[in-house]
C-alpha cells in the first residue's frame, strides 16, 4: 500500500516537475537558449509571492494573478535587454551570462529574504484529500497542481501549434533571417518567448512555496530537476516533459520509500539510465 | 634579403621575455617559505589552486568546446579518494595525491561516455548532474561520515613532515608544483597533434550538434585528463584544509563559479587569460570579500558585463591591442633578418 | 531618377573586411520590372540583402519611397512593403504549406493577395495545404517561397535566382505565371543568372560584375554581345 501511495504522489509531483521544464524546454525550442538562472527564477517567483500574501494578505494561489504577468514582464525585459545579446554561433555567452544571472539572483534573495526557509500557507486546501478505493487519500492540493500542470502543458502545446504566437516561434527558431524578411522582429518574438517560460516558472514558483518550504539555494536544484524531465522526456516534446517529470518524481519517491536518503539520488539515476539506454530521450520529436 | 631567410616561428620577444621572467618567479615563489609569512603561504597556495582549476576549466571549455558547470564532481572526488586512500588503506598523502588524479580520470571514463551523449548547454547541465550524483553518493558513505563529513586524522596529518612549518611548506610547494604542473600539461597538449586538432574544431563547429568519432576522442581525452587533473588538485585543497564534508567538496560556487568568473574575467581561449583572471578574482576577494553576498552578487555582474561587452576578457583586449602573447602556441612567419 | 521608389546610391557593402558591393547604383520605377544579372559571386545577393536590410549599410545608400533604409532593420523594411523570395526557397520547415503562407501576411498589409488567390494561383498548393512545407518538390516550394512573399502584399518584389536547382519545366511554368503575379502593377526586381529568361519579363536591365554594375539599358536596346562582355568581363 506504502508503495502505491508513494507511485500516486510520484505522479502528482511529477506535474510540478514538469512546470519546472516547461519553460525551460520552450526557450531552448525556439531560440536554442539554456537558461542556468531557470531554477532561480523559480525560487525568485516562490519569494515574490510569499511578499505579495504578506503585503496583501491573500492566499498564495491568488498570488498567481499577480505573480504571473510580473514574472512574464521581467522575463520580456531580460530578453531584451541582456540575453538577446548573448545569442548567437557562440554557446557559451548564453550559458555564462544565465550563469551570472543565476548567482546574482541567489545573492540578492540571500540579502533580502536571508538563508532561513520559508513556506506559504494555502489554507484548509492544503490538508483537504480525496478518499479513493483501496483506502489510500489522494491530497486535493497536490491533485489540483497535477491539473494545472497538465493544463499548462496542453496550453502551451496549443500556443505552440496552433496559435500565430506560436506560428512566429517556430518561424523564427527554423530561421532567423527570413522571419526577419516576413516582418517579425526577433528580438520581440524572443522576448515574447522567455516572456511565456517565465509566466510559467511563476506558476511554478508559486506551487513549489506552497508544497515544500524553499530558500535562496534551491534554484539550481530545480533547474536539475525540470532539465532531467526535459531529457527523459525527449528535446522539444512537451507532452514528453510531463512524462519525463512523472518517471523523475515516481523514481524520487521510490528511492525515498526505500531508504530516505535515497531520494533525489534515485531521481538522477533514472535520468542516468534513460540517458544510457535512449539517449535522445524516451519520446524523441521526429523531424 | 633571400626569400629563406623567413622561417616559422612560434616565440617572439614577448614570449622570450615572459619565459624568462617565468623562471625567475617560479625560482622567487619556490624559496617563499624563507621570505613568506604563513598566512601569506596559505594565500599563495589557494591562488596556485585556483589557477591550476581554472586552467582546467579553460582547456575543457575554452578550447575543447565542453562548458562543464560540474567540475566540482572531480575536486570532491579527488578530496575524498585522498582521505579514503590516507585513512583505510594507510596511503601517506603525497602518494594519495597522484592516485586521487588517477582515480578522477578512471571515473571520467564512464562519465564522459554518458554525458557526451549531451551537447552544448545540455552537456553543462548533465556535468552538473554527475556533481550532484557524487555529492549524494560520498553523503551515503557512513565510513567517511556521511552528509556531515569527516577530518583528516592527526597522526596522518603528523606523518607528513616532521614539524609544522615543514608540512606547511610541503603543502605549499605541492600547490606550486601542481599549479606548474597543469601549465606545463596544457602548453604541451595544445602544441601536439591533439591541441591543433582541437583549436581547428573549436573553430570551424562551435555550435555544431552532430560530431565524428575523431573530434569525439579528441574531446574525450581532454576531458579526461583534466578530470584527472582537476581531482589532484582537490586532493590537495582539501590536504590542506583538512576536512572535508559533501557540501563543501562538491560547492557549485566555490570550484566552478569562481572558476568560471576567473577564466572569463581574463580571457576564455587563451592559457594568459585564467593567470590575469585568478589575479583580478584574488585581488576583487581580499579587498571585498566582507561584504559578503552583495561580493558574490558584483561578480556575478562583472562576470555578465565582461562576457556582453569584452567577450576574450581582459588578456584579450591586451592581445588585441598589442599583439603579444606570452605562451608562444600561434606561428607566425619571422623575418629573420629583422629579427636578428 | 527622382520619382524612383527604390535607388541605391554608392552603395558599399562589406561582410567584416571583405567589401562585396562598390558603388553599386541602381533604380526602380513604380510598376517596373527590372532584372539583375551577373556570374555566381557578382554581388547579386548582396545587393538583395543590402535592400532587404538582412545587411545594413548607411542609411543614404538606400532609399525607398524618398526615405533612408540603408541602416532599417529587416522586418521594419519589410513593414513598408519590401518582400522577397529568397534563393533557396528557404520556407520554415516546422510549419505547414499554409501556416508558411499564412504567416507571410502575419503584418497585415492589405491588398489584393489573401490565401484564396495563391491558392488559385498554385492549386496544387491548396490540395498540400497540410504537409510539412519541405515535403513538396522543389517546384512546389518555390511556389510557397512566392506565395509566402506574395501575402505580405508588397509594393516591392525581389525574386532571388528563382530558376536556380530547378528543372527546365519547372522554370518555365513559374516564368509562365510570374505575369499573373507581377502583372498588379508592382515593382519587382528579378535576379537570375539566366539572362535569357531574365530578359523575357524584364524592362530593364542591370549586369553586375565584382561587385560592381557593369552595364545597364532597355532589355530590348541592349545586345548580346554587350550583355555577354559585361556578364563574363571579356
Amino acid at each position: 500500500m506504502d508503495w502505491i501511495n508513494a507511485i500516486i504522489q510520484g505522479i502528482l509531483l511529477g506535474g510540478l516537475y514538469a512546470l519546472f521544464a516547461a519553460g525551460l524546454s520552450l526557450i531552448f525550442g525556439v531560440m536554442r537558449l539554456v537558461n542556468i538562472a531557470h531554477g532561480d527564477f523559480i525560487v525568485l517567483a516562490a519569494f515574490l509571492a510569499l511578499s505579495t500574501t504578506t503585503l496583501l494578505g491573500i492566499n498564495p494561489l491568488m498570488a498567481l494573478v499577480i505573480i504571473v504577468p510580473v514574472m512574464a514582464g521581467i522575463g520580456y525585459v531580460l530578453q531584451r535587454s541582456v540575453l538577446n545579446q548573448t545569442l548567437g554561433d557562440d554557446i557559451l555567452p548564453p550559458l555564462l551570462v544565465t550563469f551570472g544571472l543565476s548567482i546574482i539572483i541567489q545573492n540578492a534573495l540571500l540579502e533580502i529574504y536571508s538563508a532561513d526557509p520559508q513556506k506559504m500557507n494555502a489554507g484548509p486546501i492544503e490538508t483537504a484529500s480525496i478518499a479513493v478505493p483501496g483506502g489510500l487519500n489522494i491530497g486535493v492540493l497536490p491533485l489540483l497542481m497535477f491539473v494545472v500542470a497538465v493544463a499548462v502543458i496542453a496550453g502551451l502545446q496549443w500556443i505552440f501549434y496552433r496559435s500565430a504566437l506560436g506560428r512566429a516561434f517556430r518561424a523564427v527558431s527554423d530561421k532567423q533571417d527570413i522571419a526577419q524578411l516576413i516582418g517579425l522582429n526577433k528580438a520581440h518574438v524572443f522576448g515574447l518567448a522567455m516572456a511565456l517560460s517565465l509566466a510559467v516558472v511563476g506558476i511554478a514558483g508559486v506551487f513549489l512555496g506552497i508544497r515544500t518550504s524553499f530558500d535562496p539555494s534551491i534554484g539550481p536544484g530545480r533547474l536539475i530537476f525540470g532539465f532531467e524531465a526535459v531529457i527523459i522526456g525527449g528535446l522539444g516534446n512537451l507532452w514528453g516533459t510531463l512524462i519525463g517529470g512523472i518517471i523523475l518524481g515516481v523514481s524520487q519517491n521510490i528511492g525515498a520509500q526505500i531508504n530516505p536518503g535515497w531520494q533525489l539520488l534515485a531521481g538522477h539515476i533514472a535520468f542516468l539510465i534513460v540517458l544510457a539506454v535512449k539517449p535522445r530521450g524516451l519520446f524523441p520529436r521526429i523531424d | 634579403m633571400s626569400s629563406s631567410s623567413y622561417t616559422i616561428s612560434r616565440s617572439s620577444r614577448a614570449s622570450r621575455l615572459a619565459a624568462i621572467f617565468g623562471i625567475l618567479l617560479l625560482v622567487a615563489l619556490a624559496a617563499a617559505p624563507w621570505w613568506a609569512g604563513r598566512a601569506d603561504m596559505r594565500l599563495l597556495s589557494e591562488i596556485f589552486l585556483y589557477l591550476s582549476l581554472a586552467c582546467l576549466w579553460n582547456l575543457l571549455a575554452g578550447y575543447a568546446g565542453l562548458v562543464s558547470v560540474g567540475q566540482q564532481a572531480f575536486v570532491g572526488f579527488g578530496g575524498y579518494m585522498l582521505f579514503a586512500l590516507a585513512m583505510f588503506a594507510g596511503l601517506s598523502p603525497l602518494a594519495a595525491i597522484p592516485l586521487a588524479g588517477l582515480l578522477g580520470a578512471l571515473i571520467a571514463v564512464p562519465v564522459a561516455v554518458l554525458i557526451f551523449r549531451l551537447r552544448g548547454a545540455y552537456f553543462a547541465i548533465g556535468t552538473w548532474v554527475i556533481a550532484e550524483v557524487f555529492r549524494l553518493s560520498f553523503a551515503q558513505v557512513s565510513a567517511l561520515g556521511g552528509g556531515s563529513g569527516t577530518s583528516l586524522p592527526v597522526g596522518i596529518v603528523k606523518a607528513m613532515a616532521s614539524n609544522r612549518s615543514m608540512r606547511e611548506a610541503t603543502t605549499y610547494w605541492l600547490a606550486l608544483g601542481m599549479a606548474v604542473l597543469v601549465l606545463v600539461v596544457i602548453y604541451l597538449l595544445l602544441r601536439s597533434r591533439n591541441g591543433l586538432a582541437l583549436t581547428a574544431i573549436r573553430d570551424s563547429e562551435l555550435a555544431s550538434t552532430n560530431y565524428g568519432i575523431d573530434i569525439w576522442r579528441h574531446k574525450f581525452v581532454v576531458y579526461v585528463i583534466a578530470a584527472g587533473l582537476t581531482a589532484s588538485t582537490g586532493a590537495l585543497i582539501f590536504l590542506q584544509k583538512l576536512r572535508i564534508s559533501p557540501d563543501a567538496a562538491f560547492s557549485v560556487n566555490d570550484w566552478t563559479a569562481f572558476v568560471i568568473f576567473i577564466v572569463v574575467i581574463g580571457g576564455i581561449g587563451t592559457l594568459e587569460g585564467p593567470i590575469i583572471g585568478v589575479i583580478v578574482f584574488f585581488l576583487l576577494r581580499e579587498t571585498l570579500a566582507d561584504l559578503g553576498t552583495t561580493y558574490l552578487l558584483i561578480l556575478g555582474l562583472v562576470a555578465i558585463v565582461v562576457m556582453l561587452k569584452a567577450p576574450k576578457g581582459i588578456w584579450g583586449l591586451i592581445k588585441a591591442r598589442y599583439g603579444i602573447e606570452l605562451f608562444p602556441l600561434s606561428r607566425r612567419v619571422v623575418d629573420r633578418d629583422l629579427e636578428n | 531618377m527622382p520619382d524612383a521608389l527604390l535607388a541605391t546610391r554608392e552603395l558599399d557593402a562589406f561582410y567584416g573586411d571583405f567589401q562585396a558591393l562598390f558603388g553599386v547604383e541602381i533604380a526602380i520605377e513604380p510598376g517596373e520590372v527590372i532584372a539583375i544579372i551577373g556570374a555566381n559571386g557578382a554581388g547579386k545577393t548582396t545587393l538583395m540583402r543590402s535592400i532587404t536590410g538582412l545587411l545594413n549599410n548607411s542609411p543614404e545608400m538606400v532609399t525607398y519611397r524618398g526615405h533612408e533604409i540603408g541602416s532599417l532593420r529587416a522586418d521594419l523594411i519589410a513593414r513598408r512593403g519590401i518582400a522577397m523570395v529568397p534563393e533557396g526557397r528557404q520556407l520554415f520547415q516546422s510549419l505547414s504549406v499554409e501556416e508558411n503562407l499564412i504567416i507571410g501576411g502575419q503584418m497585415g498589409r492589405k491588398g489584393p493577395w489573401t490565401l484564396e488567390r495563391i491558392f488559385e494561383l498554385f492549386p496544387v498548393l491548396k490540395e498540400r495545404r497540410a504537409v510539412p512545407a519541405t515535403a513538396l518538390s522543389g517546384g512546389q516550394q518555390q511556389m510557397v517561397a512566392i506565395g509566402r512573399a506574395l501575402m505580405s502584399n508588397p509594393d516591392l518584389l525581389l525574386f532571388d535566382e528563382i530558376s536556380l536547382g530547378l528543372a527546365p519545366i519547372i522554370i518555365k511554368s513559374i516564368y509562365d505565371a510570374l505575369p499573373n503575379i507581377i502583372g498588379d502593377g508592382m515593382s519587382t526586381i528579378i535576379v537570375e543568372q539566366d539572362i535569357a529568361k531574365a530578359l523575357s519579363v524584364a524592362t530593364r536591365v542591370y549586369c553586375m560584375q565584382e561587385g560592381r554594375i557593369s552595364l545597364e539599358g532597355r532589355s530590348d536596346a541592349l545586345s548580346r554581345e554587350q550583355i555577354s562582355a559585361a556578364y563574363f568581363g571579356v
